[in-house]
């Protein structure tokens, strides 16, 4: 692999490829010294044209502990807010040696651009782009799915049994504002080529257009959803009220009474069901805090697995011989 | 040229019961012995030889297994290689004496490597290195503890170590570099 720009074009193999190395990743994790010198002498840049402090420091910690050199990039501030183009900063950024550009950017298809352009030689990782995609997150809701799923015992997440394993015929529901998701998307894209079924569950509001063309089954009510599809994991996602300017729900209390993933629906899950978000959580809007708190929630060992696919992520792109560019 | 057969099964057996019983000596039992195998052929070497110790001396020795692929100094320089499992004895390796076996020793990078693998793990007492095949070709002052045969070739030659667990035979062969015949 040269660039991480989606999960719709990402294979199967590489796709198992990559949480596999984050098995391995996540094992040196636990030890003492937690850092390997995979990319010791290579530069990673973390070029964020948005503001996102979660996800950068889990691509710093992931380049830092696999001895890259990070160069933490803001557009804010830099010469970006003066009016300096994508193209200017990338050949800045090839100038200055890069090997990594991690890119997160407002505008959908902004990695795929800074990848194919031949701006620039670095391998791209999209961080997150618009509405259109967010691969690393996709692929630690995965490989956190799959420890929690197929590792040793119920809720006890660890590598036992997980490696090699794809998701088929998992029952994964994605709850709440899908159309603003990027999240959402990446996930149905690697969830469907790992052979999980994926539900949408959203007010008619809040999903995408076209999203009846996608592979995956949409229900408006909550309760019928678990009622029918019995999921065994339920992914709540974020009310991103800074994304929204119009109104898509009456009010925050109808939403969370419908679309929320209260106390009732927490009793209501399927025995080993586990139930993610991929944070910040608004408590109270689309999830309870004793959700939020239960056993079944997953959201730190998201937090701790992002920073163990991140480094798989960083080491297949950016470790071996570059291949020609595309 | 074609390929060549350099060890059966039977030899290679025995050189791993001589290698164990070398252990044993140098080492006056198993007392603070850890053996720690590189995969993927390595660590079912190291196992072999742990099951071989615990039937002549009667007890345990702790088996692990280190893959070494992100301590490589030659990652650039290759296709992106997929790392395999580690797997270190729960016991650790702090002031054992660390026996690191691998099938093949040739130029000294993989057990450089292995050693700074090790360093992360912890301070074993001291570490050893044993080797089913020493073909020489040595790029690093490394050299072996225990090998169970010393095998000169030219660079350009290949050698194999077919291990039953998994490729179904035990042998070792010799061929020419692509493998050919």
């Amino acid at each position: 692999m040269r660039h991480l720009l989606d999960t719709r074009t990402l294979s199967r193999d590489d796709a198992i490829r990559i949480l596999d190395t984050a098995e391995d990743m996540a094992a040196a994790q636990q030890r003492e010294v937690k850092k390997l010198p995979a990319l010791r002498g290579k530069t990673v840049v973390n070029l964020f044209y948005e503001d996102s402090t979660r996800t950068r420091i889990s691509f710093e910690a992931a380049a830092k502990r696999l001895s890259a050199d990070v160069i933490n990039f803001s557009a804010k501030g830099s010469s970006v807010s003066k009016g300096e183009s994508l193209k200017d900063t990338a050949q800045t950024l090839q100038a200055i040696g890069a090997d990594g550009v991690v890119i997160r950017h407002p505008a959908s298809g902004a990695p795929e651009r800074l990848a194919r352009s031949g701006w620039i030689d670095a391998g791209v990782l999209n961080a997150g782009d618009g509405t259109h995609e967010h691969p690393t997150q996709a692929l630690l809701d995965a490989f956190t799915m799959r420890r929690r799923l197929f590792g040793s015992g119920a809720g006890v997440s660890d590598a036992s049994g997980s490696r090699g394993r794809d998701l088929d015929g998992v029952s994964v529901a994605i709850v709440g504002d899908v159309a603003h998701s990027r999240v959402a998307r990446s996930n149905l894209w690697l969830l469907n080529a790992l052979g999980a079924h994926v539900t949408f569950v959203a007010p008619e509001t809040l999903l995408p257009y076209g999203a009846r063309d996608w592979p995956v089954k949409i229900h408006h009510s909550l309760d019928a959803a678990l009622r029918d599809e019995r999921p065994e994991v339920v992914m709540m996602l974020r009310i991103q009220s800074e994304r929204m300017h119009a109104a898509f729900f009456p009010n925050e209390r109808e939403y969370a009474r419908n679309w929320g993933l209260d106390d009732a629906r927490l009793e209501r899950l399927v025995d080993e069901a586990i139930v993610m978000h991929p944070g910040p959580m608004n408590r109270g809007l689309e999830i309870s805090s004793r959700a939020a708190d239960s056993e079944r929630s997953t959201v730190l060992e998201q937090v701790a697995n992002g920073v163990s696919v991140r480094m798989a992520a960083l080491y297949l792109l950016l470790s071996g011989e570059r291949e020609a560019s595309i | 040229m074609g390929t060549r057969t350099v060890l059966e099964g039977a030899e290679i057996s025995r050189a791993l019961t001589r290698i164990s019983h070398e252990i044993i000596e140098a080492n006056k039992g198993v007392a603070g012995l850890v053996l720690v195998g590189i995969p993927t052929r390595g660590s079912l070497l190291a196992q072999r030889i742990a099951a071989i110790i615990s039937r002549i001396e009667g007890e345990d020795v702790p088996v692990g297994s280190l893959d070494v692929t992100m301590y490589r100094d030659d990652l650039a320089q290759h296709p992106t290689r997929a790392p395999h499992p580690t797997d270190m004895p729960v016991s650790g390796i702090d002031g054992a004496t660390v026996v690191l076996v691998d099938d093949v020793l040739y130029s000294g990078r993989t057990v450089r490597a292995a050693l700074d693998a090790l360093n992360d793990h912890g301070r074993p007492r001291a570490v050893r290195l044993a080797a089913l095949i020493d073909r020489g070709h040595r790029e690093l002052p490394v050299r072996a503890d225990y090998i169970g045969k010393n095998l000169p070739s030219a660079k350009h030659e290949r050698i194999s170590v077919r291990l039953t667990e998994l490729d179904g035979v035990d042998d070792v062969t010799i061929s020419d570099a692509e493998g050919r015949g």
